[in-house]
């Protein structure tokens, strides 16, 4: 832990696809709430919710990251998500939260910022056992402009 | 030395002082007798300076040095507040603010010069002031200490005879002593005491001034009485003094081991004293009226007496009595954010208990029904408190204004007068913040395309000078603020050509508008009128800017204007953005708030009632024709499978425009806590914003204002 080299990972599931977003950003992880649409949004606002008298907007991650539309289960969870220590906090929803992991430096491959890779939000991927796990770029996948 | 813990203080007071000195030479350049006036120029300066010396801010504090000269002078009557002077002071404090800005976002003064201002300050002082004067001239440039002492007590320095040599130090004997005084002195010399007058200095970097002179005091108390202070204890305490001030005590000891023992108090850099002496002939007449009066007034009771001073009672008769201070206490803005955020969720739970009152048994129980009564009134009167508490009056704005017409008045060579009624009406803070810009917009554009020239006032029978009027009020939940001017009004058929010019509007479109609507057109990004471009307005960034603050605000603009007689802008704000009364709405499953402000009436009507003229839907109610909006179509409402025979429509007002909003279901009127649904859903501005309903569900606040 504290390693200089070595980063903390949330690995989650959509669909098949792991991913991993880095643990700095997660402000709390709830179960599913009941979202209140908001019209005239981007479609991969889904609405909003009241956590404890606050109101959160609530992305899918799914839709954002161009997949096939959610399917609410047992074990859908929405990962809150603070871009920054004092920004307004927003929710993204995903399959499975799998567990927290700590991946070497070594371990991730980065990517070269391309057109094609800003597609998919991705910042590398990384090998954590067998497993490929996608690492999000938060910040790009939040703050990206408005069509 | 550390400062910056006072900075945030001392831009708040700066701010403030500032202000007041914009505002008194103003009055002072109409009234240049106006003695209170000019005092109250001269505080402001000097408390300007002695802050900003404190902070270590020399460009700052050399400048208002040099401003305060010149007030003294005004202020001894061998100067007076020209037109051109009142120029240069103003341009001075333009300075002064612009220093202020930049400690503000870097906490130094930044690179900016003054050398120009204070060489016209200085020429003003040389050219301005008598002969007489160039005695405390030439000792004012000698040494940066406060000028007003020695104004006050040149005269007097005569009076207090001394022992030693004169030196420039020892300030203590230029000062002018009172006849009671005297009177102690002279008692103190017969009983053998000795009279010591000291001038002390304190460290340049010393922060809590106040303090530190009480301490000198109470170690000088502790070794003598005190007889005098100048400055009076009181101004010592509220750190009215640069950073000397001079003491007369009755002691036993000498005026060198004083010395010592003041200094032996921290952060005093020096420490000058020397007896003090009456004239032979006044000592003796002192002492015969002493002797006349009854033994009663002994010398402890004089001490006593003298003592008062220490607590603070007035030395001096003449003095202004000091302005009562404000009951008030400063509070960070963001600490009445929570305060207010705690009151919300308060409502929040209270709207909830209520909702679950009625569900279950409980109103048998009496008790429980009266105690959620009572918490309700408690939480709507604490809510009402808290927001009282972050009103603010629009004063806080406006008051920039008498001064920026001014200048504008000269800039633009246009006689004009700036009238404002209102300025006590309250705004929330947050609204306050913002509105300053925009109304600022309003005056700059009555002054620059609204008035006429004064020739051609004349010419159409007006005063010449033209009237610009600020007026603010409260209607109901709203607060108006209407910007208006005498001026030649807005020329329709010239914006309507100009629409048409720049594509905005089609021929045909413009021939059918209503002159409101053309109006309208100026409401609309990058459109100016005004043929010139000055560098006061008609930069192109006009009126739609103004709009889409005040529209940010929650509130709207609306123009009116009639040709050659001048034009007013109306603008209408919520008075608080947190909390508002509602009409809930269903559309669909989908619940809604209505804003109750923009609600006109609701009405119930046949379906058949609604017709279709050219391919919209309106509704004819009382000889007005209303457009009709499906709600559930434009936000995208999943439909009810058939239509029934029955419509309800709630009735909504913008301005003078009304529209249908066509919902499923009335679920009633609602106090609703206003949240922000954040930056990342762009939604059109459709959604204004959130409520939390009392089951903890969330409904959307919809602004109707786009829809219209």
């Amino acid at each position: 832990m504290g390693d200089v080299s070595s980063k903390q990972y949330i690995d989650v599931r959509l669909g098949s696809n792991l991913y991993g977003i880095d643990i700095k950003y997660i402000d709390n992880i709830i179960v599913m709430h009941n979202i209140t649409r908001v019209p005239k949004s981007q479609p991969y606002f889904l609405g909003v919710i009241n956590l404890r008298g606050e109101i959160i907007p609530i992305m899918s991650l799914r839709r954002k990251l161009g997949l096939e539309d959610d399917e609410f289960t047992e074990s859908t969870r929405i990962m809150i998500i603070k871009p920054e220590p004092s920004a307004a906090p927003v929710g993204l929803i995903v399959d499975e939260v799998n567990e927290v992991i700590t991946l070497e430096e070594e371990n991730i491959e980065k990517f070269n910022y391309t057109d094609e890779t800003k597609a998919d939000y991705s910042e590398g991927i990384g090998k954590h056992g067998d497993d490929l796990i996608n690492i999000l770029n938060i910040l790009e996948l939040i703050y990206e402009k408005n069509e | 030395m550390d400062v910056s813990q006072y900075l945030e203080i001392f831009i708040e007071e700066t701010k403030e002082h500032l202000q007041s000195l914009n505002e008194h030479i103003l009055i002072l350049e109409k009234e240049p007798e106006n003695e209170e006036t000019i005092n109250e120029i001269f505080r402001a300066a000097h408390s300007l300076k002695g802050m900003s010396g404190t902070m270590g801010y020399k460009k700052m504090q050399r400048l208002t040095h040099d401003m305060e000269n010149v007030f003294s002078e005004i202020r001894n009557g061998k100067m007076k507040a020209t037109s051109e002077l009142v120029d240069i002071l103003f341009k001075g404090i333009d300075v002064l603010e612009a220093y202020l800005e930049n400690v503000q976002t870097d906490g130094t003064e930044g690179d900016l010069e003054c050398d120009d201002l204070i060489k016209a300050l200085n020429q003003i002082l040389v050219s301005g002031t008598s002969k007489a004067d160039t005695s405390s001239e030439q000792s004012s440039k000698q040494s940066s200490e406060q000028k007003k002492k020695k104004d006050e007590t040149k005269v007097a320095a005569t009076e207090v005879s001394t022992k030693s040599s004169v030196g420039e130090k020892h300030k203590y004997k230029s000062v002018k002593l009172e006849d009671h005084e005297k009177k102690a002195i002279a008692k103190a010399t017969s009983l053998n005491l000795n009279v010591i007058g000291m001038t002390i200095y304190i460290q340049e970097y010393c922060v809590l001034k106040g303090a530190r002179a009480f301490m000198v005091n109470r170690t000088i108390e502790e070794y003598g009485e005190i007889i005098k202070l100048n400055p009076s204890a009181e101004d010592l305490e509220d750190e009215k003094y640069d950073f000397d001030y001079s003491a007369f005590v009755i002691t036993k000891r000498t005026p060198e081991e004083m010395i010592k023992f003041i200094m032996g108090v921290s952060e005093v850099k020096e420490v000058v004293a020397g007896y003090i002496k009456l004239e032979e002939a006044e000592l003796k007449s002192y002492l015969d009226i002493l002797k006349q009066e009854e033994l009663n007034i002994s010398l402890p009771k004089l001490a006593k007496e003298q003592k008062g001073l220490q607590t603070g009672s007035p030395v001096r008769q003449k003095k202004p009595a000091k302005p009562i201070a404000n009951r008030s206490v400063r509070v960070d803005i963001e600490k009445l954010d929570v305060l207010m955020n705690l009151a919300s969720e308060l409502i929040i739970v209270k709207n909830s208990l209520v909702s679950s009152s009625s569900d279950l048994q409980h109103q048998l129980d009496l008790a429980f029904y009266d105690n959620i009564e009572y918490l309700e009134r408690i939480s709507t009167n604490l809510h009402e408190s808290v927001m009282k508490v972050r009103m603010v009056p629009i004063e806080s704005v406006v008051n920039r204004f008498p001064r920026m017409v001014r200048d504008l008045s000269k800039k633009l060579d246009k006689q004009m007068e700036l009238y404002m009624d209102g300025e006590d009406t309250e705004l929330d803070r947050t609204v306050i913040d913002e509105i300053g810009d925009p109304l600022m917009h309003l005056i700059r554009n009555a002054a620059d395309h609204g008035l006429e020239r004064s020739e051609e006032r004349e010419k159409l029978g007006k005063n010449p000078v033209g009237s610009i009027f600020l007026d603010a009020y409260q209607a109901g939940n709203n607060v108006i603020i209407e910007v208006r001017d005498d001026g030649r009004g807005i020329d329709v058929d010239k914006i309507k050509e100009k629409a048409i010019a720049r594509g905005v509007v089609s021929e045909e479109q413009a021939a059918r508008m209503s002159d409101k609507e053309i109006i309208d057109i100026l409401f609309m990004p990058s459109f100016s009128t005004s043929k010139e471009v000055t560098d006061i307005s008609g930069r192109g960034v006009g009126l739609d800017v103004v709009k889409t603050k005040i529209e940010a605000l929650g509130g709207d603009i609306e123009a009116r204007t009639k040709l050659g007689e001048g034009s007013n802008f109306i603008i209408r704000l919520p008075l608080t953005l947190a909390i508002m009364q509602a009409l809930m709405v269903k559309l669909s499953s989908e619940k809604y708030a209505l804003p109750l402000g923009n609600i006109q009436t609701v009405e119930n009507v046949d379906r058949t009632d609604i017709k279709t003229v050219s391919g919209k839907e309106v509704l004819y109610l009382r000889g007005d024709v209303i457009p009709i909006i499906r709600l559930a179509d434009v936000l995208d409402c999943k439909k009810s499978e058939e239509e029934e025979d029955q419509v309800l429509v709630v009735v909504v007002k913008k301005g003078e425009k009304l529209a249908g909003m066509v919902v499923d279901e009335l679920i009633g009127q609602q106090e609703i806590v206003i949240k922000s649904i954040g930056e990342y859903i762009n939604n059109h501005k459709v959604i204004s914003g959130a409520t939390i309903l009392g089951n903890g569900e969330v409904a959307l606040i919809l602004d109707v204002n786009p829809l219209i």
